[in-house]
């Protein structure tokens, strides 16, 4: 009787105690993040949606133009041309991860998931890639597939594909697709570790609920896991497109340059906001501009961050239980 | 006691889940032999004479090919050192804002009711979804203001903006969980509040720092853009900048190439053998939380 009297009278003894003592505390242990999150990231992304909205002049001034820079960039037969290309090689680089990267990983995942022998181990090793920078790995993989060195083409030919060997980074035709394939390559180990953890945590009744009823392994995979893991697949998802969007920079940059060679069929949104913005060979950097690119990437996000909100994760509540 | 159709039964099941588990294990191979082929391909040929990397690529070094040019190449003519000491200082420091800072706020947010606790969580966490990058052009006029253009100063600020929504994100959600009890006895025993955040709470929530620290620590070391742009000076360079300029300087020096590739690539991978279990445990752990 004693000890619940003590417990309950305790914490209202607090707090008021707290309450005499200030709240200041609360203000010291926010304000460093908060700040250095406003400062460096908050407000220069406002900062970029507002130089969008200017246009510079001769003596560094600036001049109201509303959304001129984005009329120029959507309709001006030059930045349009560069725009909707970037853009469409974007999407490219989506659908490859859409439709290669994750279902390679959910297949990945779902062996994983079987407690195989050496388990630990294919996943450790599957996972280095992932580690290592993306500038590493994309000239490990211009090496590979260099000419000069000859190794793609040796080991096409050990399988008797020796015909097929193009210099896949250097053709048109078949240089984003490359480039796609080496990043899926490098991150398949994300949508694997997610989508891994997401079975793992199945419960077992469930499972053997399911083998009560009769159904089969592939079956109880295909009609019991796959929609209890569909929340996971939405957020690898949409990981998916937002790194599609930014991250596809530094791979681009290292393997084609900032020009997205060969002759722009590489170019996407990340090296097009990097050459407006600091000016390549004959165009001069534009602040402007280059805040206008990276306003439109910003917009481009949102509506794909407002479909998988609205849309996915509502549809996805359905299956929770 | 077996009838002869029950064994013959039990024969074919185990039959069939032996060849199963077979495929299992063909695919997870193959595809780890897809992962680590290229990574091992180019560490080898790193140790080879340039006859030996193009006479004979696939091949182990022998004493024929083996040779170390390629490293004194790279030692003499890139300051790896320094880039390296950046690389660390960055994400190191980096990393210690993040995680500490991150815990303070996420304490706050968990601990106390105020007035925009709420609207101030999601505040944080809206930068998740939104890349840091796309302030780039604002990130590099307000570091010239700041007079921090080419310093260490001006990366492990942004890498601090950028680790902040996941870390107090994940970070919330855990001390939520946190029971009162133990800090109520904190104070009955007259903590101050900074007390039993740094003694009770930092402690307890030690395991998902780590979980943090890994979510934060890989795209910091490798990332490309902000040195670039905010820090390319011989000075301030990291590996990874460092690395993309010396082997643009250097392509028709293949053994300085791979070299330079496998310099970068063997601390990656040490720290990893020594981590990965944390790493894996932490992502995987992560996956269920969020």
């Amino acid at each position: 009787m004693t000890q619940t009297a003590t417990d309950s009278a305790a914490p209202a003894a607090l707090r008021r105690r707290r309450k005499r003592a200030g709240r200041l505390h609360i203000v010291v242990f926010l304000a460093p993040a908060v700040l250095i999150y406003t400062i460096f990231s908050v407000y220069p992304l406002a900062e970029s949606l507002r130089l969008s909205l200017y246009d510079g002049l001769e003596d560094g001034s600036a001049v109201w133009i509303g959304l001129g820079n984005y009329a120029t960039l959507l309709f001006d037969p030059d930045w349009a041309r560069q725009f909707w290309n970037a853009f469409s090689n974007n999407l490219v680089l989506f659908f490859v991860h859409m439709v290669v990267q994750n279902p390679l990983g959910l297949l990945l995942a779902a062996l994983l998931s079987l407690a195989p022998r050496f388990g630990g181990a294919y996943r450790t090793l599957i996972f280095v890639p992932t580690l290592l920078s993306v500038v590493i790995v994309g000239f490990i993989w211009e090496l590979i597939l260099s000419p000069l060195w000859g190794v793609a083409e040796t080991l096409l030919g050990a399988v008797g594909l020796a015909g097929l060997y193009q210099p896949w980074l250097g053709l048109e035709s078949s240089a984003l697709v490359t480039v796609s394939l080496i990043s899926v390559w490098q991150y398949v180990g994300i949508p694997m570790m997610l989508i891994y953890a997401a079975l793992i945590a199945i419960p077992d009744e469930l499972i053997d609920a399911a083998r009560v009823d009769g159904l089969s392994g592939f079956a109880i995979f295909w009609k019991v896991k796959l929609p209890l893991i569909l929340p996971t697949l939405g957020i690898v998802a949409i990981l998916t497109y937002i790194g599609n969007f930014t991250a596809s920079f530094d791979l681009i940059y290292s393997i084609q340059g900032a020009l997205g060679a060969p002759n722009f069929s590489t170019d996407v949104m990340g090296t097009l906001l990097f050459r407006t913005f600091f000016g390549q060979q004959l165009q001069l950097g534009d602040v402007h501009m280059g805040a206008t690119v990276a306003s439109m990437l910003f917009f481009i996000i949102l509506v794909g961050v407002t479909i998988y909100l609205a849309l996915v994760q509502r549809r996805l509540q359905r299956y929770e239980m | 006691m077996n009838t002869p159709v029950r064994t013959a039964r039990a024969r074919t099941s185990r039959l069939r889940r032996i060849s199963g588990t077979a495929s299992v294990h063909a695919v997870l191979l193959g595809y780890t032999l897809i992962a680590v082929f290229p990574v091992f391909l180019v560490m080898m040929n790193s140790f080879k004479d340039r006859r030996g990397i193009f006479g004979e690529p696939l091949s182990l070094p022998h004493a024929g090919t083996f040779s170390l040019e390629g490293y004194a190449t790279v030692l003499s003519e890139g300051s790896f050192a320094t880039y390296f000491g950046n690389s660390l200082i960055v994400t190191v420091a980096s990393l210690f804002l993040i995680l500490f800072l991150g815990a303070a706020a996420a304490h706050a947010l968990a601990e106390y009711r105020f007035r925009f606790n709420a609207l101030l969580k999601i505040y944080m966490i809206v930068g998740i979804m939104v890349p840091i990058r796309l302030g780039t052009v604002a990130i590099l006029k307000l570091m010239v203001d700041l007079n921090l253009v080419n310093t260490l100063l001006a990366l492990i600020l942004v890498y601090t903006a950028q680790g902040l929504p996941v870390a107090v994100f994940i970070l919330t959600e855990f001390m939520r969980t946190l029971s009162r009890d133990i800090k109520d006895c904190a104070r009955i025993d007259g903590l101050s509040e900074y007390r039993i955040f740094l003694e009770v709470v930092l402690p307890l929530i030690r395991p998902v720092l780590a979980t943090v620290a890994v979510f934060s620590m890989i795209p910091i070391w490798n990332d490309l853009w902000f040195p670039l742009i905010l820090a390319s000076s011989d000075a301030t360079k990291t590996v990874t900048l460092g690395v993309q300029q010396f082997i643009g300087q250097f392509t028709v020096n293949w053994g300085a190439v791979l070299a330079a590739l496998s310099i970068a690539i063997l601390p990656v991978l040490g720290l990893y053998a020594l981590f990965s279990r944390q790493l894996i445990a932490g992502i995987t752990s992560g996956a269920v939380k969020g």
